[in-house]
């Protein structure tokens, strides 16, 4: 019945899909490397699409914000450790980065997730508990994790709650009084477990956050501590105070117990991560960014030594995305940044740039906590952030990279993982910003 | 990954790329609000390894509601909200489909019976003595949102109209809902691709079959996609872009019964590729400069809320982008996830609690705008969003509509 039109004007289907779609810049990874660069540029008024397979790290993280830990011994004032690290580490992304540089992004951090009350600098690590008790050199930690802070030793309690099962307060507390956090200080921990009045036998996380958004259950709770509440001078409790309403929960602890109260982070789902990841991305969209989560990005293509799209994967179809200017943060050989072939040859995952620093990545060090070929693996970039090549020129004017996807760095084993990703994605969106003019 | 549709084992064998990392499970709106469900990384990941033979371990499974978030945030590219799906499948055919489910999975019957009675099916549905019967037998919540039957089918007045011809054409897959519900919706997309010079094919059309496969009736829901793609290919319109409106059966066409059903129909793979939903459609029209902006003030303010199943056709926000357009519309983006209701499941008397306190955040969020409308591309969300907030709820094209000056 409508056959009277000839087929030629039948609007062919692969036209569709090809659409004029046109930002300012693509970042691909919605990580906090691309989220920090993401942020940054919308909040000057760019047009920033992200696109990014899935969540990165985020919300599995603990939330605070390492710079350096160790070098390899433990680092007590990153601002004095950071120089000499630096030249042994020419490599490392940090070495790209100037110290001004770096405290730029961790002050406008601070400042960008007020609400979450971040506290710290570039001259003292903060030392706090993690899940099983040991003590973390960190930068920067939520206003609800900063009282864990046991670098000056200390009493505390470690509080666990019945119905969370993932998180051990003996443990905890056993091997916090075993550790040495400073020459001549001593921890005192003493492990209690509280129950909450209807639990079931096992609550996830998600669900015990929310249920202390409770006032009423958050009472109970402190009405139980309190009985058990000897000379302490702080309380520790697992990371589950609450997600949208974490100050409210915090604040009333504290008030309630007449002492610092601090999250110990857990084994994850992270609930201080996830706060983190929302308030981020939040921020992003208030900024006008657009962030599409779950879209593949499959590749590339450049002319002359610039790109100029990038092929997204939707539902049923592909789609090309132009921008003025793109960011790689992917992350590395974890979250599939960086992937490895049946032959062992290991290639950035999107564009299939070349990686540095591979070894031999197939060959793994019996020693488990010995360097490993696949720890460093990554873009090796120019003092711009920008890949480089083979020949160790550019491979694209307007193509940068931050984060973990960027060779050099043994962020478990320094604890260096946010704070590379904080600084490298704050100064790949500088770069991008002095690029445009 | 590549936008190829997964075959099913493919699809299974994607849970060795778990790492289980939890970023399923802290972004799953069920799992945060109930108990009886422990999170989609434990239902499917995890149980998956132990439903090798015919038997399911584990029947917490049938609390996932399938909005399919799990597989949109997952970094690894595990299918999650299919392998579950599946799962929910084998454990019903095991145990049995409720007759519940089966009137459920049917909404065209409903809509077919209720509308020669229409008046009278429409105070039957809204009368508390029947709706508590309904839940006590049937097992269909007293206070679950559905919809009223139109006395008129959409296709009766398409059928009956002058057609509007014109070079460049489109099929139009309306849906049961704009079939049986809500034929004013697909009266107004019409209208609105006509004054953008479209001429609109509307071939005759069936259920796409997402509620049989929401409710675990696979077989039931294979045939009757397979027959709603050989509809939509009528000879003549080979090529021509199909339009849905329906957001979540747009959906279905797009890759849920090719990943989820393994229907391996030439007609559908075909389709699939063509297929567009309507703001997808519009917005591409737009950005090659081919869209109408004749656009009239509407001093209204509109909350905009993207449903999970449109979210999932990894689009973006279409109809955001181009609302955005319309002058004097004051448009809100609701930053939530999921409304509860995901298709029938919300409606069920065992959960409807738990999609009303999914849906919490999203009605909370509602009324602090405190709109003129709630706009959201997916017909069970709106009804959901209603019935919850008591703000009207329509298709953004109904305000695309009023901007090219309908009324």
């Amino acid at each position: 019945m409508w056959s009277t039109y000839p087929n030629d004007q039948v609007l062919p289907a692969k036209f569709w899909g090809c659409s004029g779609m046109r930002h300012d810049v693509v970042v691909i990874g919605a990580g906090l490397a691309g989220l920090t660069a993401g942020i940054r540029l919308a909040q000057e008024g760019l047009d920033v699409a992200m696109f990014a397979t899935g969540h990165g790290a985020l919300p599995l993280a603990p939330a605070v914000v390492d710079v350096l830990g160790y070098a390899p011994d433990r680092v007590e004032s990153p601002r004095v450790a950071l120089p000499s690290f630096v030249a042994q580490h020419p490599e490392h992304p940090y070495a790209c980065l100037s110290m001004g540089v770096l405290a730029a992004s961790l002050d406008w951090f601070k400042e960008l997730v007020t609400p979450l009350g971040y506290t710290g600098s570039l001259e003292r690590n903060l030392l706090l508990p993690t899940a099983l008790g040991g003590l973390r050199p960190t930068l920067l930690a939520p206003e609800t994790m900063a009282a864990g802070d046991l670098g000056g030793g200390g009493e505390v309690l470690i509080v666990g709650i019945a119905s969370y099962r993932d998180f051990y307060p003996k443990l905890v507390a056993q091997n916090l009084t075993a550790s040495a956090p400073a020459d001549g200080r001593r921890i005192v921990a003493r492990a209690v477990e509280v129950a909450l009045a209807g639990d079931p036998r096992d609550l996830r996380p998600q669900l015990l956050s929310r249920r202390l958004e409770e006032p009423a259950v958050r009472s109970d709770l402190a009405r139980s501590i309190r009985a058990e509440l000897g000379s302490e001078a702080a309380v520790g409790i697992p990371a589950v105070l609450g997600l949208e309403r974490s100050h409210e929960v915090w604040t009333d602890l504290q008030r309630w117990l007449e002492r610092p109260v601090f999250e110990i982070p857990t084994i994850p789902p992270s609930l201080p991560g996830q706060r983190l990841q929302s308030l981020l991305t939040q921020l992003f969209r208030s900024f006008g960014g657009r962030l599409q989560i779950g879209n593949t990005v499959l590749g590339g293509q450049g002319a002359n030594g610039v790109l100029e799209s990038v092929t997204v994967a939707q539902a049923s179809r592909e789609i090309s995305v132009s921008a003025g200017h793109f960011l790689l943060a992917t992350g590395g050989v974890g979250t599939g940044g960086i992937v490895v072939d049946r032959k062992g040859i290991p290639r950035e995952a999107v564009l299939g740039l070349p990686v540095t620093l591979a070894g031999s990545p197939s060959e793994v060090n019996p020693e488990y906590f010995g360097p490993q070929p696949v720890d460093r693996i990554g873009l090796a970039v120019d003092e711009r952030l920008r890949p480089l090549g083979d020949d160790l020129g550019h491979l694209f004017s307007n193509l940068h990279a931050a984060g973990a996807t960027l060779a050099g760095a043994e962020p478990w084993k320094e604890k260096s993982g946010h704070g590379i990703s904080l600084a490298t994605g704050f100064a790949a969106a500088a770069a991008i910003l002095e690029e445009r003019g | 990954m590549s936008t190829e549709a997964l075959a099913p084992f493919e699809v299974r064998s994607s849970l060795d790329h778990c790492i289980k990392c939890t970023v399923c499970e802290s972004s799953c709106p069920v799992a945060a609000v109930t108990p009886l469900f422990p999170g989609p990384k434990t239902v499917g990941p995890q149980a998956e390894r132990f439903r090798a033979g015919d038997h399911s371990p584990d029947l917490s499974v049938d609390y996932c509601s399938g909005c399919g978030i799990c597989t949109r945030v997952c970094p690894q590219g595990v299918r999650i909200a299919e392998i579950n799906s599946r799962a929910r499948a084998e454990m019903k055919v095991e145990r049995g489909i409720p007759m519940r489910d089966q009137i459920l999975a049917r909404p065209g019957y409903m809509g077919k019976a209720g509308r020669p009675v229409a008046p009278l099916f429409n105070w039957a549905l809204a009368n508390p003595v029947v709706r508590l019967l309904g839940e006590r037998i049937v097992g269909v919540h007293r206070k679950a949102p559905v919809p009223l039957a139109a006395s008129r089918s959409f296709s009766y007045w398409a059928g009956r109209r002058r057609r509007f011809l014109a070079p460049r054409r489109v099929v139009y897959f309306h849906g049961c809902s704009t079939q049986h519900f809500e034929p004013e919706v697909g009266k107004k997309v019409v209208a609105v691709l006509e004054h953008n010079g479209f001429q609109v094919l509307i071939p005759k059309q069936d259920c796409c079959g997402l509620p049989l496969q929401s409710n675990g009736i696979f077989g039931a829901a294979r045939r009757y996609v397979e027959r709603l793609a050989t509809q939509l290919s009528v000879p003549g319109t080979e090529g021509l872009p199909v339009i849905a409106s329906s957001t979540s059966c747009g959906l279905m066409l797009k890759k849920e019964a090719l990943e989820i059903l393994g229907v391996e129909d030439g007609h559908l793979a075909e389709i699939s590729k063509r297929t567009y939903d309507l703001f997808e459609f519009l917005l591409e029209l737009h950005e090659r400069g081919e869209l109408r902006t004749d656009f009239q003030p509407v001093p209204l303010t509109v909350a905009y809320h993207a449903p999970c199943q449109q979210q999932n056709q990894l689009i973006g926000k279409p109809a955001l982008d181009l609302l955005r357009l319309v002058p004097a519309l004051r448009l809100v983006e609701m930053d939530r996830l999921c409304c509860g209701i995901a298709g029938t499941y919300g409606t069920k008397r065992e959960k409807y609690d738990i999609a009303m306190r999914v849906g919490e955040p999203l009605f909370a969020d509602i009324k602090t705008a405190s709109p003129d409308l709630v706009a959201c591309d997916s017909e069970t969300c709106r009804w959901q969003i209603a019935k919850a907030t008591g703000v009207t709820a329509v298709h953004p094209l109904e305000v695309l509509y009023r901007a090219y000056g309908g009324s």
